[in-house]
């Protein structure tokens, strides 16, 4: 993933001090040691099992997607492009999923981000009760999603639920909802169990680059008379713009991929309404339809690598000497 | 004095949305369904263990638990033996060879599972390894390693010179270098991809739901989604899975916090 090679601030963790690296520079240099020929069976395990495993299979699916094969049938026809072009013109399961799936990548890669931020802004600083409040958000994103499915889904129970139940009491029935219940919302629903399940982890990026942004440019801003919010615009904004990078490139692809949290919170296969990509692509697979679901897992990749590029175009705009 | 307040509120409301629901799903591990309904909120009347037993037993979520342990060890384990040999190598041999080597390993990490997961298939399915524990240890290999060898050998190029020179003037061969030398000083960069693929793999249920159709084999998140097909409402008995689903994390995360946090960001990459 090109957008998160670059140096970003959240490896910095497992960096070794920066006294260290100048030793790599030196080895840059000509007239490198020998190298033992023993050197070279080293990556050899490692190599079989991801060529055997990993790389043929990726070069096969393009080529199944090319085919009608069920999985299981001896023969199968080869229908050339034919798969994408009933993906592009003749399939209501497959737009469908595809809507749900880019709403729920708006929502959840606009307001993850700014939730991340707005904590991270809130607890840059390393007091103890920074600390524990980080290690309190950053907390969901250890548990599996089917876990967090199972929290949301009494969370969001139209009868006994806690969000209906919290209305209640504070006297806003009005707002009491049946959630995933309803077809036309659903959908936010989820994202918004998204959002909690991975805010925290994103904070925790955005405070890796928030730190390393030097406190003396907010000193000159402030003797500059500039408040808070030009502050940010004009050197928070900026400044964190690898941190901003990796985390709305990591968002966008974790919401093409949330396949656990819908089948947790909708069952397997998912309703209509809650159908993103990924499940469909599963759905179709276990209806034996492997070379479209091979076509469809391409354009899947496709559309996730082409918004993954046109975001980071539109950041660079938003980032330009604000 | 208004960002203070902001601050204040947005930091107590959103510590509520996190401690709330995991409170309730916890307390609620030891009510009754009529109790859970009644007060959410409220202490369980006793701590009986009366739902832990049901899960465990009945249900054999034990099974599922001691499957996804086994699973999850051998994975981890082997992905970083291959990876930080791999990882190793591609910091030492020098020029393109080195990098082309890293990045071809490397590039596994911008493939969605989704993209080559039907192939996979139909690869373990030729092979016999459907519906095995080691199809499962060798497909979390294959997963994990791009990542691994991605922290592992940026760890490991930025090693000053002298620490694998050290070695060859005392006549260690490259192994012995790898292993005496590099490896102990690449603990906090092992120590970080280890903690990330505990997580994913532990949590993942893709391949499991892919793999394996023997309920005795099955790990924990498959083995919790099934419940939902069978108690749709009995909240106390699915809170009980997830805490148990959840317990070896929690307790990881307790213990290892800084580590959690630096290894599931290393790998953030990944997704």
């Amino acid at each position: 993933m090109s957008a998160t090679t670059e140096s970003g601030p959240a490896r910095q963790p497992v960096r070794p001090p920066a006294a260290d690296r100048a030793g790599k520079r030196r080895r840059k240099g000509r007239g490198a040691t020998r190298v033992h020929p023993a050197l070279y069976l080293f990556p050899l395990p490692a190599l079989a099992v991801y060529i055997v495993f990993f790389a043929i299979p990726t070069l096969q699916a393009v080529q199944y997607s090319t085919t009608d094969w069920d999985g299981f049938s001896a023969d199968y026809e080869n229908v050339g492009l034919g798969n994408f072009e009933r993906l592009a013109t003749n399939d209501d399961l497959f737009t469908n999923a595809l809507s749900n799936n880019l709403k729920f990548m708006i929502v959840v890669v606009v307001f993850q981000t700014l939730l991340g931020l707005l904590l991270a802004i809130f607890l840059v600083r390393n007091t103890t009760g920074s600390l524990l409040l980080r290690g309190l958000f950053f907390f969901p994103t250890i548990l599996s999603s089917v876990s967090v499915a199972y929290i949301w889904k009494f969370v969001y129970d139209p009868n006994f639920g806690l969000a209906n139940t919290v209305l209640e009491a504070v006297g806003l029935e009005q707002f009491t909802s049946s959630y995933l219940g309803n077809d036309a919302a659903a959908i936010y629903w989820v994202a918004l169990t998204q959002i909690w399940f991975h805010a925290g982890q994103m904070m925790v990026i955005f405070i890796a680059g928030l730190q390393m942004v030097p406190s003396e440019l907010y000193e000159a801003a402030e003797i500059d008379g500039a408040g808070k919010w030009r502050q940010f615009t004009s050197i928070t904004w900026p400044m964190i713009a690898p941190a901003t990078a990796i985390v709305v490139a990591y968002t966008t692809i974790q919401s093409f991929k949330a396949f656990d949290l819908i089948l947790g919170l909708s069952g397997n296969p998912p309703r209509h309404s809650l159908d993103i990509l990924s499940t469909r692509i599963y759905s179709t697979f276990t209806n034996s339809q492997f070379g479209y679901a091979a076509a469809e897992s391409l354009v899947f990749m496709a559309f996730i690598a082409a918004i993954v590029i046109v975001q980071r175009r539109l950041l660079k705009l938003t980032q330009k000497d604000v | 004095m208004r960002f203070t307040m902001t601050r204040g509120a947005v930091l107590a409301v959103y510590a509520l949305l996190v401690i709330v629901p995991v409170t309730v799903v916890v307390f609620g591990s030891f009510k009754t369904t009529p109790e859970l309904f009644d007060s959410p909120f409220g202490l369980p009347s006793s701590f009986s263990f009366e739902n832990y037993d049901v899960v465990l037993n009945e249900e054999n979520l034990a099974q599922a638990f001691a499957n996804s342990v086994v699973v999850t060890a051998t994975s981890v384990f082997l992905t970083l033996l291959l990876g930080s040999l791999a990882a190793y190598a591609t910091a030492r041999i020098p020029g393109w060879k080195g990098w082309l080597i890293f990045g071809f390993l490397v590039l596994g990490m911008s493939v969605p599972a989704q993209a080559n997961m039907i192939p996979q298939y139909v690869l373990f399915n030729q092979l016999g390894l459907l519906d095995s524990r080691i199809g499962l240890v060798i497909i979390n290999i294959v997963v994990g390693l791009p990542v691994a060898v991605f922290i592992l050998g940026g760890f490991m190029k930025t090693l000053p010179r002298e620490t694998y020179e050290a070695g060859s003037v005392d006549g260690a061969g490259p192994f012995r270098t790898y292993w005496s030398i590099v490896m102990p000083m690449s603990m906090p960069s092992l120590a970080a991809t280890a903690i990330f693929l505990f997580v994913i793999q532990w949590n993942d249920l893709l391949y499991p739901l892919l793999f394996i159709s023997t309920d005795s084999k099955k790990t924990i998140p498959l083995a919790l989604l099934d419940f939902q097909g069978q108690f749709l409402t009995d909240y106390p008995l699915l809170f009980t899975g997830v805490v148990i689903a959840s317990l070896p994390m929690v307790v990881a995360y307790v213990l290892l916090q800084r580590y959690f946090v630096a290894g599931i960001t290393a790998g953030a990459v990944k997704g």
